[in-house]
């Protein structure tokens, strides 16, 4: 997480988000989504700050938490990279997509470089099925990706970040 | 934009959207043309958005004032994206598949100004669309 | 530069131009060139037009007239006559069988009218982003004749007698579903969109909501307006942010013209919709899920009865429709119930929206009637297979939906059919797979989808799904054994009668349907240890093929362990009990001399 300003700034953020919502029954998820948004994973901190606003037990935001596998709990790195395994894709051959990348990146799917650089993660189908084998990497779809695409995509990503 | 209060105000705001839109139905429509870009997902991802503004860059640098160029959902040919269909009066529209920013500048300088279909580019309508 | 004034489209596909597409297109060109005309006309070559038994084909451009079986020798008598005389070459036109009717334009063909967009009609001709254009498409004119000049019982009763049924896969009637929902007396209702497209592959939804949006919101109006809703909740992927966008533009213009909101058209009924947004769980599409989702707590289901009608979001009657069903419902009531009754068949009346994808050559979505064949809509309006291969399933329904094979392919789609043959309709999704899918290794995929997805609320769905997974990644290694495949039955036959929702109840449907159509596949992994199609890494080995091979040493050198024998220009060999199945030797060969076998 960034400096101490920054952190106090997105909970400002956060609280004008909490304090827009006008009927609050429900509003959890929306919520989640919101900081998940702003910090992107969602830490104790975020938990418990919401967990008060709302007056939801934190054990009750947990449980929502877990179920959902759009909301993470751990850090993830800049660039999130999305393979994704949806059906089209997997007859595509989207299955070896993510054997590239994760040896090119050298970790599993599922997990971050070290250098908090990237996540790999898999997808359940984004509806471009047109396109087979995706990958969206934060918010870009990258379409009928093959195998000897993947390190020229990681190179420009790296490239981006500098 | 005020609030339509009646059935009566809702048919008169229709009626002038249709004539805004339907190249018939007006004198100085004569000579228009409208341009759409599929831009839902599929279409963005292949880079639809690069291609609409190739296109309307090429426009402008040609200074063609009576095109106008507009977005649209999902054409349903999503092997063929990013998809451009071209509609003049009177005439059949043309559908281009795999436009890319250089094929959208392409039809700007040889459909649209000069009239001629591009080789290797259009696609076939295939289905009924109720009115 | 000249304007041409006419042009002529011939077809480029790969149908046509085996059939000599190209060189018709040499001789049009020859003869335009002979009569000096080619500063007024051009022959343009153009993608498959799709019709290929009936190639070449030849459309004259802006004249809308179509040739079939149009030949090299007919080159010289279309431009004399057509071109230079504007006369049609009558012999070239299509004749229409039954009718013995010569057919001149595209859009008389019956091949081209296979598709019929009724759910789709505004996507891909309107800016969804300009609520004028779909003003101008005829937008909101239902709901305005709904209000101001139809009864709430009138309503219902249209929608019964067209007969919709739900397209989100179910299949029940949308208008009992109004209904009953009518009939639960309570201050406050809901109508709730279920955008939530979880099956993977399946994307027409999300081509309704970015392309049509305001379909959707009159929709909705109209049925809060049948069933005493005055407030709708749109549940909508939070993997669509393009939707997701489009739907609140929509949103903001529709309240704008007064179109939601306070005292709709002067008629003094008030409804307005508000979005709420998935977190990825598959299960949330089954309608109580969903529900505990928008009040925001976990997705779990719970048991009907009560059912939503009854007891919904906060403990309301509730009616749960799917986006395509909904887009439905303005055609219905502007064209009424009994020109729905005319499309598509019997108790399945209207059309269906299918998400082509997978091994065919036009990806796409198409909308066709009900009681289309399996067959027209892959080889007709698909196309037929890519790179030639043999057609072996096709998968509709998605996780919860079965194989479908060669033999039932002229089966004609509706929900009864698909169901009787061990399939669903599900929502859409029809991945087409060809000689190089493993069925075992689809089955394993969507298994391991399911048990993903699985809420872990019920025991049969949490713990049985697992163990069925574990069989078949057990036959994929080459452990499995015959009495596997009868415990994959028996168990998947326990999993659908006791499971709690309609996902357990249909996740095991994968695994039973390829068991049931490709037993002699599951045999030959159990048996044989082999993969018939190549795709089972453990149980397959790479050979080199002694008659393509060089001697290059390419794989030779790039081999990891190694285990590649030869001597630089003869032919080298694998040596099995030391190959790791890695693929880099197949992978660098270029001289396709290596196979998986």
């Amino acid at each position: 997480m960034g400096g101490n300003c920054d952190t106090q700034e997105k909970f400002a953020e956060l609280q004008n988000f909490i304090d827009s919502i006008e009927d609050k029954r429900g509003a959890l998820i929306a919520v989640l989504h919101r900081a998940q948004q702003l910090y992107g994973y969602l830490s104790n901190e975020v938990i418990f700050y919401v967990s008060e606003k709302l007056v939801i037990p934190s054990s009750k935001i947990y449980g929502v938490i877990s179920f959902y596998s759009y909301f993470t709990t751990k850090q993830r790195g800049k660039y999130v990279i999305n393979v994704c395994l949806g059906t089209a894709c997997f007859v595509r051959g989207a299955e070896a997509i993510m054997k590239e990348f994760e040896k090119e990146l050298n970790i599993k799917a599922g997990e971050s470089t070290k250098d908090m650089k990237f996540t790999l993660s898999g997808l359940r189908c984004i509806g471009a099925c047109g396109l087979a084998p995706v990958v969206m990497i934060n918010d870009k779809v990258y379409g009928r990706v093959e195998v000897d695409q993947i390190k020229k995509i990681i190179e420009e990503c790296e490239k981006e970040a500098e | 934009m005020s609030k339509l209060k009646s059935i009566e105000e809702l048919q008169k705001i229709r009626q002038a959207a249709k004539d805004n839109l339907d190249l018939r139905s007006t004198a100085e429509s004569e000579d228009r043309i409208i341009i759409r870009v599929g831009m839902a997902t599929c279409g963005i991802a292949s880079g639809a958005r690069t291609t609409m503004n190739a296109i309307v860059d090429e426009l402008r640098e040609q200074n063609i004032t009576n095109v106008s160029v507009t977005q649209t959902g999902c054409m349903g040919y999503c092997a063929e994206e990013p998809l451009v269909e071209v509609v003049f009066k009177d005439k059949p529209s043309v559908i281009y598949g795999h436009v890319d920013a250089q094929r959208g500048r392409e039809i700007v300088n040889e459909h649209i100004k000069n009239g001629r279909l591009l080789q290797n580019a259009i696609i076939t309508k295939s289905f009924e669309k109720i009115d | 530069m000249n304007n041409y004034r006419m042009h002529l489209l011939v077809c480029g596909g790969t149908g046509c131009t085996s059939s000599d597409s190209l060189k018709l297109v040499d001789e049009l060109k020859e003869s335009i060139e002979k009569h000096g005309i080619s500063n007024e006309v051009e022959v343009v070559i153009t993608g498959c037009f799709g019709f290929c038994e009936k190639g070449p084909i030849l459309k004259v451009y802006p004249d809308d007239v179509f040739y079939v079986t149009v030949k090299p020798e007919d080159a010289e008598e279309i431009v004399e006559e057509h071109v230079i005389k504007g006369r049609q070459v009558e012999r070239l036109l299509y004749v229409e069988p039954n009718l013995k009717v010569k057919l001149e334009g595209q859009k008389d063909l019956p091949f081209y009218k296979k598709q019929i967009r009724i759910a789709l009609r505004n996507c891909g001709f309107i800016n969804p982003e300009d609520i004028n254009e779909c003003l101008a498409a005829d937008g909101y004119q239902a709901l305005a004749k709904c209000l101001c000049e139809m009864s709430k019982e009138e309503v219902i009763e249209t929608v019964i007698k067209s007969g919709l049924r739900g397209r989100g896969g179910g299949g029940f009637p949308t208008g009992l579903k109004w209904k009953y929902t009518s009939n639960n007396a309570s201050d406050v209702k809901y109508i709730i969109c279920n955008a939530d497209e979880g099956d993977p592959g399946a994307f027409m939804d999300r081509s309704i909501l970015e392309g049509d949006p305001h379909s959707v919101l009159e929709a909705m109006a109209i049925a809060g307006y049948a069933i005493g809703a005055e407030h709708g909740y749109i549940y909508i992927r939070a993997e669509y942010p393009l939707a997701i966008h489009r739907l609140e533009i929509a949103i903001t213009q529709a309240r704008e013209l007064g179109l939601l909101g306070i005292d709709i058209l002067g008629t003094g009924f008030n409804f307005d919709v508000e979005l709420r947004y998935g977190a990825g769980a598959f299960v949330c599409g089954e309608e109580t899920a969903l529900i505990h989702s928008i009040e925001g707590a976990r997705g779990e289901p719970s048991t009907k009865p009560p059912f939503p009608a009854q007891c919904g979001v906060w403990d309301k009657p509730t009616c749960v429709n799917n986006v395509e069903t909904l887009a439905n419902i303005p055609p219905i009531f502007l064209r009424g119930a009994d020109w729905f009754r005319t499309i598509g068949t019997e108790k399945s009346p209207g059309t269906k929206v299918f998400a082509l994808a997978g091994k065919v050559n036009n990806v796409g979505l198409v909308e066709v009637p009900m009681g289309t064949t399996l067959r027209e809509v892959i080889y007709d309006i698909g196309g037929g297979i890519k790179n030639n291969k043999e057609f072996k399933a096709v998968q509709t329904g998605g996780p919860s939906g079965g194989c479908i094979t060669k033999e039932n392919l002229d089966i004609p789609i509706d929900y009864e059919s698909l169901n009787s043959i061990g399939s669903m309709m599900g929502s859409g999704g029809m991945i087409v797979m060809d000689e190089d899918n493993c069925m075992v290794n689809i089955a394993k995929y969507y298994l391991e989808f399911t048990k993903e997805e699985s809420c872990g609320k019920c025991t049969p769905c949490r713990v049985g799904n697992k163990r069925l997974l574990e069989i078949l990644d057990k036959i994929t290694q080459g452990n499995g054994t015959e009495q596997d495949l009868a415990d994959l039955v028996e168990l998947g036959e326990i999993i659908k009668d006791t499971s709690l929702c309609g996902l357990g109840q249909t996740a095991p449907n994968p695994v039973l349907s390829t068991l049931h159509y490709f037993y002699d596949e599951y045999l030959a992994h159990v048996r044989e240890k082999k993969c018939p199609a190549a795709v089972c890494e453990s149980l397959l080995s790479y050979i080199i093929l002694p008659e393509k091979c060089v001697g290059c040493t390419a794989c030779a050198k790039v081999c990891p362990v190694p285990c590649i024998l030869g001597e630089v220009k003869k032919t080298h060999v694998i040596d099995q009990s030391k190959c790791i199945k890695c693929g880099a030797c197949y992978n660098t060969c270029k001289f396709s001399a290596i196979a998986k076998r």
